[in-house]
């Protein structure tokens, strides 16, 4: 629930006690993952002693901004308890086709606005689909993931489109004032998300949904726009996410992302959100990115093995759900 | 003088069943109050009352399904004590369920024979003889069936057909139809008939659940009815009339705590007028109308149409055919979002699956529907005006919640309902359907509901009362619509609202 947030021990309203204020900071579904990110920080500290340096860190933001924009809309998608799997591929898609307008001299404002367009135009498709054709998320979503793809494959050929102005890399690689700029973009859009998602009527709309959809639209709220709303979210945040990766490799690349939508899906249940809908935060969200970001950074840094990264990812995961299954 | 009636009816005839000082509690409520039943082989035997009167619990005890607190049950001369559904099958007892047991996803053949499938001598399922076992049943029962389509597919009435044959299939000694006609046509329940008149000479003993008098009257011979979940009286069918049930289903019972109804206003206005409903082509047509101020009442038995005709109004179902008309001017109500902008709020029949976002708090549950009342600027909300609002609401209804953050899902049942009942209090809708507003709900709490939905009247609210306890009925309604197999078929005012009318016109027809 939104009270989430808006539970005293969070907003920093007064308690009636400390001793309930801690029950109530426990009962948040903040509690594990900010537990986990503390912990898993505190021991790749303990490992190397790089990681504790403000070049890593503006390192960790860097690699995780991508998926963490991306995570977003993800949220407001499982929060009203569906899925979006189309994700990592409108990103390439969109950051394909922003490389292309680029390469092709239009100015990188009107590259990246149309970018933004063709992912809302493909979240407003899968929107429309799950709303109004009652077509089950998983499956819609699969399918536009595969056209997207081959969407992005077609306009480029399959190669990497090369030839951006140089001063576009700003948005993935530059800094201000010695923050990542992309890290800017992220917190950017988590902030609009949170007072989306916890002081809108849309945003209660989107946790009632995910709560109970039939009890939702017995009580007179117009679900269908709801959720049209909620998947044209996704594919902006998905958009976004693209021009950034595109910023950052300085190409368009058809092939990346693959595999993305797994990795925001491991974000936002990292961050508490129950994969069923109706409980959660965006809040919770950054923290489980920024945990899978410092568990990929720490462990590189330490030499572990990537393959045997993926299963202590993997084995994290699994923990992270029992957890939180625990909690209820 | 009823336990000499069973004496004398013991020496005429051998008992199948013997079902004796039989009860059973759940979690504090009585469903059974020690009920004694006697049906003889051979007998067509009725089980009437109300709902929730304990039949369905009598059924399951006698099935297996539940397990009785006390008494006994004696089949064929022997005591039976059931641990489960399948010792009960064993034991020759056949149920068709009310609410079907089939798989959806599995065709007739093979929810015929779940659990006792015929195998070939390799061990492998002899599907070719179950098939034409299945079909064989289906021709006795005069019905066409198809068989290999998965039961989802076929027409509500086909499934009943093949609720029943499961239930023949077995060879049954004891046989229990859980009201079986209430999907079927006419002509469908006189194939029922034919077969239970044949089924009976072989000397199974059968026992039929349904509200339908002259059904009753058509094919049972003896009937007994229970009321609050107590035997009430048992009577040959052939020496007793339709005024002499009633008068057992519906007892004289002592009133429950009900507000005093305000006379009637003839002036008030019409706030919603249903002037054509129809929800299904070729279906029943009705019309009926709310005045402001006004609780209707819409009585009948489950399945007689009274949810589907408010689900149907609000625009949560599809209409085939639907004139409404809210405070004089016609409204189209497609959804239940554009009923709302119309002033209509439903309180749905099920309150945790319908009503209640559990994972909500009494807060959010409650200013679920109305936050474009609690804008702080532009399109923020005011936790504020919410929480003012709430607490509020909390005192008005006298919801018992930790406050207005606690988590509904830790509410008990009547507090939920009250906080759904909450939502449309501080909201602008002045049409209310409320369905079974007290189901489940201890009787502290019901007097609480009353007084406030009288007191909504009072202030200028048009109430729809779905309900299937009588007396709630009786006690609150200013007017009655009675429904009957999808239609209203009277309208009851003033004197004329007594549970035997409710009844009669709930069962008969006329």
């Amino acid at each position: 629930m939104p009270a989430d947030l808006a539970s005293p021990a969070l907003r920093g309203a007064p308690a009636s006690a400390p001793s309930s204020r801690f029950a109530a900071l426990r009962r948040s579904s903040l509690f594990y993952p900010l537990v986990g990110l503390i912990v898993v920080s505190a021991l790749m500290a303990f490992a190397g002693d790089a990681f504790l340096s403000a070049d890593n860190f503006a390192n960790i933001v860097r690699q995780i901004a991508v998926i963490a924009i991306i995570a977003v809309g993800m949220t407001f998608v499982i929060l009203s308890g569906g899925i979006d799997l189309s994700v990592g591929a409108v990103m390439a898609l969109t950051g394909t086709i922003a490389a292309g307008l680029m390469a092709g001299g239009l100015s990188p404002a009107l590259a990246f606005l149309a970018a933004l367009l063709i992912g809302v135009a493909i979240g407003a498709v899968n929107g429309a689909l799950v709303a109004y054709a009652g077509m089950p998320s998983i499956i819609v979503t699969l399918a536009t993931m595969g056209i997207a793809r081959g969407l992005a494959l077609i306009y480029s050929g399959g190669y990497p489109i090369d030839g951006l102005p140089q001063w576009v890399s700003v948005f993935g690689s530059g800094s201000l004032a010695g923050v990542p700029v992309s890290g800017i973009i992220t917190v950017a859009v988590y902030l609009a998300a949170w007072v989306v998602l916890a002081h809108t009527a849309f945003g209660r709309h989107v946790y009632a949904i995910g709560g109970n959809e039939v009890a939702t639209r017995l009580s007179g709220i117009r679900v269908g726009r709801d959720k049209l709303a909620i998947y044209t979210i996704s594919g902006a945040t998905s958009a976004l996410a693209g021009i950034v990766m595109t910023s950052r490799l300085m190409s368009g690349q058809p092939n990346a992302g693959t595999g993305f939508e797994l990795d925001a899906i491991a974000a936002v249940v990292l961050g508490g959100t129950a994969i069923i809908g109706g409980r959660g935060s965006v809040i919770g969200t950054l923290l489980g990115a920024l945990l899978l970001g410092v568990l990929n950074n720490g462990l590189n840094m330490v030499g572990v093995d990537p393959y045997v990264q993926n299963v202590i990812k993997g084995v994290i995961i699994l923990l992270a759900i029992y957890i939180s299954r625990e909690r209820r | 003088m009823v336990n000499a009636a069973l004496a004398r009816q013991d020496e005429a005839e051998p008992a199948a069943l013997v079902v004796s000082g039989v009860s059973k509690s759940f979690v504090g409520t009585r469903a059974l109050d020690r009920v004694s039943l006697r049906v003889a082989a051979g007998e067509i035997h009725a089980l009437l009352g109300e709902n929730g009167a304990g039949k369905s619990t009598l059924m399951k005890i006698l099935c297996g399904v539940h397990q009785p607190d006390e008494g006994t049950i004696t089949l064929h001369g022997v005591e039976q004590h059931f641990a489960n559904h399948k010792e009960a099958v064993q034991a020759g007892v056949g149920i068709a369920f009310q609410e079907f047991s089939l798989i959806p996803d599995l065709d007739a053949v093979e929810n015929i024979f779940l659990g006792r499938e015929i195998r070939s001598s390799f061990g492998l399922l002899d599907r070719q003889k179950m098939r034409e076992r299945a079909a064989s049943l289906f021709a006795r029962l005069g019905v066409a069936v198809p068989l290999d389509r998965p039961i989802r597919e076929l027409s509500v009435a086909q499934q009943q057909f093949v609720e029943i044959a499961k239930a023949l299939a077995l060879d049954a000694r004891l046989l229990i139809l859980d009201e079986p006609t209430a999907t079927l046509t006419p002509g469908e329940v006189e194939h029922l008939f034919t077969v239970m008149r044949e089924v009976k000479r072989d000397g199974v003993a059968i026992i039929f659940i349904s509200h339908h008098m002259e059904e009753i009257f058509e094919i049972c011979d003896r009937v007994t009815v229970l009321r609050d979940g107590a035997f009430a009286g048992s009577a040959a069918v052939a020496e007793t009339d339709m005024d002499a049930l009633i008068e057992m289903m519906v007892g004289r019972r002592v009133d429950a705590s009900f507000p005093a109804k305000p006379s009637p206003d003839p002036n008030a206005p019409i706030a919603l007028e249903v002037e054509t409903l129809q929800i299904e082509r070729g279906g029943p047509v009705n019309s009926f109308q709310v005045r402001r101020g006004e609780i209707l009442g819409f009585a009948g038995l489950v399945g007689s149409g009274r949810t589907e005709t408010a689900l149907a109004v609000i625009g949560a179902t599809r209409a085939h055919r639907k004139t409404v008309r809210v405070h004089g001017a016609e409204a189209r109500l497609p959804d239940p979002a554009t009923a709302l902008a119309h002033g209509i709020g439903l309180l749905p029949e099920s309150r945790k699956t319908e009503g209640l976002i559990t994972p909500f708090s009494v807060r959010d549950n409650i200013t679920l529907n109305n936050l474009a009342k609690y804008r702080a600027f532009g399109p923020l909300l005011s936790g504020r005006a919410q929480r003012a609002a709430t607490e509020r609401l909390i005192g008005q209804v006298r919801i018992k919640a930790g406050g207005p953050d606690a988590p509904a899902e830790t509410l008990s049942g009547g507090n939920q309902q009250k906080v759904v009942i909450a939502r449309w209090l501080d909201h602008h809708a002045d049409i209310l359907f409320f369905d079974e507003p007290t189901r489940g709900i201890d009787i502290g709490a019901k007097a609480e509901i009353y007084q406030l939905m009288r007191g909504l009247a009072a202030e200028g609210f048009s109430i729809v009362m779905i309900s299937s306890e009588l007396p709630e009925v009786i006690g609150m309604a200013d007017r009655v619509a009675v429904f009957r197999r999808g239609a209203i078929v009277r309208t009851l005012e003033g004197a004329d609202i007594t549970p035997e009318n409710v009844m009669r016109y709930a069962t008969a027809g006329e």
